[in-house]
């Protein structure tokens, strides 16, 4: 019998060897198996016996409106939901539309996502006071994972050119200009968020005149503009590093002046490497709008601690919250999953 | 490069680049200036000033947590409690969220299918939900949830286990310590010879002349003989204890007390940090290419002198880095302590504001102590990494 012929000892192969090979050899590893086995069991039946009998859902199941668009009047929802659907529609039709590169329906796509900002803004706040169709609801009662998308969307598209503005800020030959954007964006990222909202709630009506009078949801998108930003210029900046110096050359060499060659030849070739680290970023401040409770505004976890204060469901912290976490949880994973394909498909960093 | 004056007079002033240059900067610099002039001016109007002399008043309110505090104490004086309790909660969790990250880099990365499993799950869970949300479930839905101090889960040690926090046996200085100490300060010194001679030897014949076990017995032996030779203990065991106080109340006496705010802030920072730390430590791991352990073991290596001759201190230059990047956001993110009531330096602030109406001032100080952490951080965890870069040739 040739040698290739033996047949593998049987340990080795199936579901026995799989379990041998990975678990349970060397024997330390047997213990180790055991001992995380143990843990997750012990893990697993606590959470599902309070999940399954002794947590009361009702509180979420009743207030499920409430977590979603928190104050923001019942009788106008149409037009949270209105929203909601043009950002799906318009999704679903990029998706549809992913492959057709170079093609005009791709332009007319983007100017509708460009255009779907002002119309989406305008549906939300509606109007005049006394407005029949779509009466004004003030930016003020906003609340809920309506309030957390409108701040990190917001906060991210708003941060961009101010970021792209700051990372070439940075590069700059110009000594004073890249030593004020680099003050800029290092004390942004050597304090925390929560100091930054502290100063656009407090101190900047302050440094305002009197007249201009901001309502504390635009206070907070001032803040989480100006922190997001700093964040955007160092994701940028690493894009531009990453754009070979031929192409500045070749630039030059064909006559284009420097804004020309920024706008046409670096910019593109540094923002596509950078979208991966831009929706991380976006995950990143998804989870950190939350600071905005500490400032009063009622986001989805703010609105997690006002039903928490609900007369009847006092005391029903661990229901609530776990509920929060999971959408928290459900939105960041699926997002952080999107940028590791389009990291993949874009192939950045295999060059 | 030389220029001629007939060059220099060819081009006029508004087309010289060197010339557009500095007008673009005295442009910029002169907006930048006169937007903070008419912000300044903004604040003017409203009657406000600037002065640092209320940190001298009476601050007239009480903070629970820190070094002792009397409301008769100065404003700077409770700035200063804020300050030092963010430096302890963020010190404690620097160090065990760098345990925790490295146990679960490892774990994700064992052979054991369950264990990388379980590491991978804990990673997915913590850095895809906000922290804040995390705090405010363990502090509300875990901490507060435990039993009453009357009826506190007692872990062995004793340590207390309440909705009051923790309560955990803590050793203290006892009279003997001094004589204990010069024990101490000779194990450190003989533990420092010893590393410089194995150096020397190392550098002049290419191998440590004593074994590293030397350097670890000199500083536990001379330490441990002390303690016998000294008469009495130079340490001893403040152990906790419930006592029924007149009137039904219950009372812990001893030991050392960590608040349930300062509990859940630190786990919650601990958790979440040690999750983003154990990427980290992954990646590392894996930058070190497979070639350099298995050229090891083909020359004899032992499997922990692989570990600690090739890997570490190959995986420790990716590491450092991003490390340290993790250490600041551990500090910065104590800043969430005002949401469930724990004092540190942003909390106490606000309340500093909240009494004095001293916005801008208090805010400088505010992002002024978090520059200094975050540099101070940084500078020590820089002087670190160079000395893993000149590992490198």
């Amino acid at each position: 019998m040739e040698p290739s012929d033996i047949p593998p000892p049987r340990v080795e192969v199936g579901v026995l060897g799989w379990l041998k090979k990975n678990l349970f050899s060397p024997w330390y590893n047997a213990l180790l198996t055991i001992a995380s086995l143990a843990f997750v069991v012990f893990v697993v039946r606590v959470v599902l016996r309070w999940a399954l009998f002794s947590a009361r859902w009702e509180v979420v199941t009743i207030n499920i409106k409430v977590f979603m668009i928190g104050r923001y009047p019942a009788s106008e929802a149409w037009r949270v939901i209105a929203s909601l659907g043009i950002v799906l529609v318009l999704a679903a039709l990029t998706w549809f539309f992913r492959k057709a590169k170079g093609r005009p329906i791709r332009r007319w796509l983007v100017l509708a996502w460009i255009a779907s900002f002002p119309v989406i803004g305008i549906l939300l706040r509606g109007f005049g006071e006394d407005n029949p169709f779509m009466p004004r609801v003030s930016a003020e009662v906003w609340s809920g994972l309506l309030l957390t998308l409108v701040l990190a969307i917001v906060g991210i598209v708003a941060s961009f050119p101010i970021g792209v503005l700051m990372a070439l800020g940075r590069r700059s030959r110009l000594p004073v200009i890249r030593v004020l954007c680099t003050i800029y964006i290092e004390t942004i990222r050597g304090v925390p968020l929560i100091s930054v909202l502290f100063m656009s709630q407090l101190m900047l009506p302050l440094f305002l005149p009197p007249q201009i009078r901001l309502a504390t949801v635009m206070r907070a998108l001032v803040g989480i503009t100006l922190f997001s930003s700093a964040y955007t210029a160092e994701n940028v900046r690493g894009g531009l590093a990453a754009v070979p110096r031929g192409q500045y050359e070749a630039a030059q060499a064909v006559g284009l002046n420097k804004a020309l060659m920024m706008i046409l030849i670096v910019l593109p070739q540094a923002l596509r490497n950078v979208i991966p680290a831009i929706v991380g970023q976006f995950t990143a401040l998804f989870k950190d709008t939350t600071l905005v409770v500490i400032v009063g505004l009622l986001e989805l976890l703010g609105i997690g601690k006002a039903v928490t204060g609900q007369k009847q469901f006092i005391g029903l912290h661990q229901e609530v919250y776990f509920f929060v976490a999971v959408l928290f949880f459900i939105c960041c994973y699926l997002m952080s999953y999107g940028s590791r394909r389009l990291e993949k498909k874009l192939g950045v960093g295999e060059r | 490069m030389k220029r001629t004056g007939s060059q220099t007079s060819r081009v006029p002033f508004w087309r010289d680049i060197r010339v557009l240059r500095w007008v673009a900067q005295f442009v910029f610099l002169m907006a930048v200036i006169a937007l903070i002039l008419w912000a300044i001016s903004n604040y003017r109007q409203r009657g406000m000033i600037f002065s640092y002399s209320f940190l001298d008043k009476e601050a007239s309110f009480d903070l629970a947590e820190g070094i002792e505090f009397e409301p008769t104490d100065s404003y700077a004086r409770a700035f200063l409690v804020g300050v030092l309790n963010t430096i302890r909660v963020a010190v404690v969790g620097i160090i065990f969220a760098t345990l925790l990250g490295l146990f679960t880099g490892i774990s994700r990365l064992s052979g054991n299918w369950l264990l990388s499993k379980i590491a991978t799950v804990y990673i997915e869970i913590i850095r895809n939900t906000p922290l804040l949300v995390q705090l405010f479930f363990l502090y509300f839905a875990v901490i507060l949830k435990l039993p009453k101090l009357s009826t506190a889960v007692i872990l062995p040690g004793p340590a207390y286990l309440s909705n009051r926090g923790i309560v955990a046996p803590w050793p203290r200085l006892a009279e003997a310590f001094r004589l204990w100490w010069p024990f101490l300060l000779l194990a450190l010194g003989a533990a420092i010879v010893l590393i410089v001679i194995r150096r020397r030897s190392q550098a002049r014949l290419g191998r440590p002349g004593i074994r590293a076990v030397w350097v670890f017995a000199a500083f536990v032996l001379i330490p441990l003989a002390g303690w016998f030779i000294v008469p009495g203990r130079p340490l001893w065991l403040d152990i906790p204890e419930l006592i029924q106080k007149s009137g039904g109340v219950i009372k812990v006496e001893g030991g050392i007390t960590l608040s349930s705010e300062f509990t859940a802030l630190l786990l919650g920072l601990v958790i979440y940090t040690g999750a983003y730390i154990a990427e980290v430590v992954r990646a590392g791991l894996q930058s070190v290419a497979k070639g350099q352990t298995e050229a090891a073991r083909a020359q004899g290596f032992t499997n922990g002198q692989i570990i600690r001759l090739i890997v570490l201190p190959q995986a420790l230059r990716v590491i450092i880095p991003p490390l340290i990047s993790q250490y600041l956001n551990l500090t910065k993110n104590s800043s969430l302590a005002i949401a469930i009531g724990f004092l540190d330096l942003y909390a106490v602030s606000q309340t500093m504001l909240n009494q004095s109406g001293r916005v801008v001032e208090v805010f400088f100080m505010i992002m002024g102590s978090y520059l200094a952490i975050s540099l101070t951080i940084s500078l020590i965890m820089n002087i670190v990494n160079k000395r893993m870069q000149i590992v490198e040739r």
